[in-house]
């Protein structure tokens, strides 16, 4: 897999920011609507990190007006202009999709404090 | 000329020129060599044969040393011919690389399919499964009926029914390249292809 991944290493973005299940970014998305490009903001909560190499993806959940959205996004993908890692999550689990079924108080998860 | 053999690699995620993600198949594409090549006059038939891989002498029988020796190339690992008009031209020990695809070009790949070993009529033709319900009982993917009754009193020829399966030749056409790397015979074929990693594939340069 190494191997194949070796051939098109160059289409590997180099400055996205490590980041795992739990964690709460800001992606921003670049959005092409006839010739014109904007920005468009996505933040929520990663649940997972899935894959490896050019195809390497992870899922990211937002409550959007009350419904929950995921989108699904290859980290290499051009049309992510830059991923903002907003806060660090506490997690047991290397996919938390049991966060799908919390709502309100229990749908918070414990940041990691760093510094000390 | 523009036929080659090549190798699976596998399968990769690669990002199209306009950022959209295809699923493509990593192949390397020779560099092979010309091994022997069949023209009207002695043949019958114009084709080419050539060879791919390096192979350690030891590994190869007598006769086929021989063959590799006459023609004046390494001892190769796989050899296929290709039919094609105006093969007769071509000479004996000519290198075959990547070189010559492009990005766009359209292909025709013949491989090998996965070995799927004993399968029912349902994987292996696509019957219908019968009902679960409604009084079935013992079957729920036969194929059924596999005739009539005293005319003809036998099974008709190719019936379809459960066997083996897989390990045919298959060929698909009109498949793309995204990308060719030259320097390492490797081209990037949209899509997947034929039979398992590692596999030898037939591939040739379709007219646009």
């Amino acid at each position: 897999m190494d191997k194949l991944n070796s051939l098109h290493s160059e289409q590997i973005v180099t400055d996205r920011p490590d980041f795992h299940a739990g964690d709460t970014l800001d992606v921003h998305l670049r959005i092409v609507e006839g010739n014109k490009e904007r920005i468009q903001v996505f933040s929520g909560v990663v649940i997972q990190v899935k894959g490896t190499g050019v195809g390497k993806t992870f899922t990211i959940r937002k409550i959007s007006n009350g419904v929950g959205v995921e989108k699904i996004l290859p980290l290499n993908s051009p049309f992510i202009d830059k991923i903002v890692k907003v806060k660090e999550g506490k997690v047991r689990q290397a996919r938390i999709y049991y966060f799908r079924e919390r709502k309100g108080k229990s749908a918070r998860i414990k940041e990691v404090k760093k510094g000390k | 000329m523009d036929v080659i053999l090549g190798k699976k690699l596998g399968m990769a995620s690669f990002f199209g020129p306009a950022g959209r993600e295809f699923p493509v198949t990593i192949v390397q594409a020779g560099p092979c060599k010309v091994v022997q090549v069949k023209t009207i006059e002695k043949d019958k038939y114009e084709a080419i044969q050539i060879g791919f891989e390096n192979q350690k002498e030891s590994r190869v029988n007598k006769p086929l040393t021989g063959h590799f020796k006459k023609a004046g190339v390494e001892v190769q690992k796989h050899l296929r011919e290709f039919r094609f008009e105006g093969a007769g031209k071509i000479s004996v020990g000519t290198e075959v690389n990547a070189a010559m695809f492009h990005e766009g070009d359209n292909l025709l790949v013949a491989g090998i399919s996965k070995g799927k070993g004993f399968q029912g009529p349902v994987k292996r033709w696509g019957m219908k499964l019968q009902g679960k319900s409604h009084g079935t009982h013992e079957s729920k993917r036969g194929s059924g009926s596999i005739g009539q009754c005293t005319w003809p009193s036998r099974v008709w020829k190719g019936k379809k029914m459960a066997g083996r399966m897989g390990s045919d030749k298959v060929t698909i056409k009109n498949v793309e390249i995204l990308k060719v790397i030259p320097e390492k015979n490797i081209i990037f074929i949209k899509g997947s292809l034929p039979g398992a990693k590692n596999g030898i594939l037939k591939i040739r340069k379709m007219e646009a």
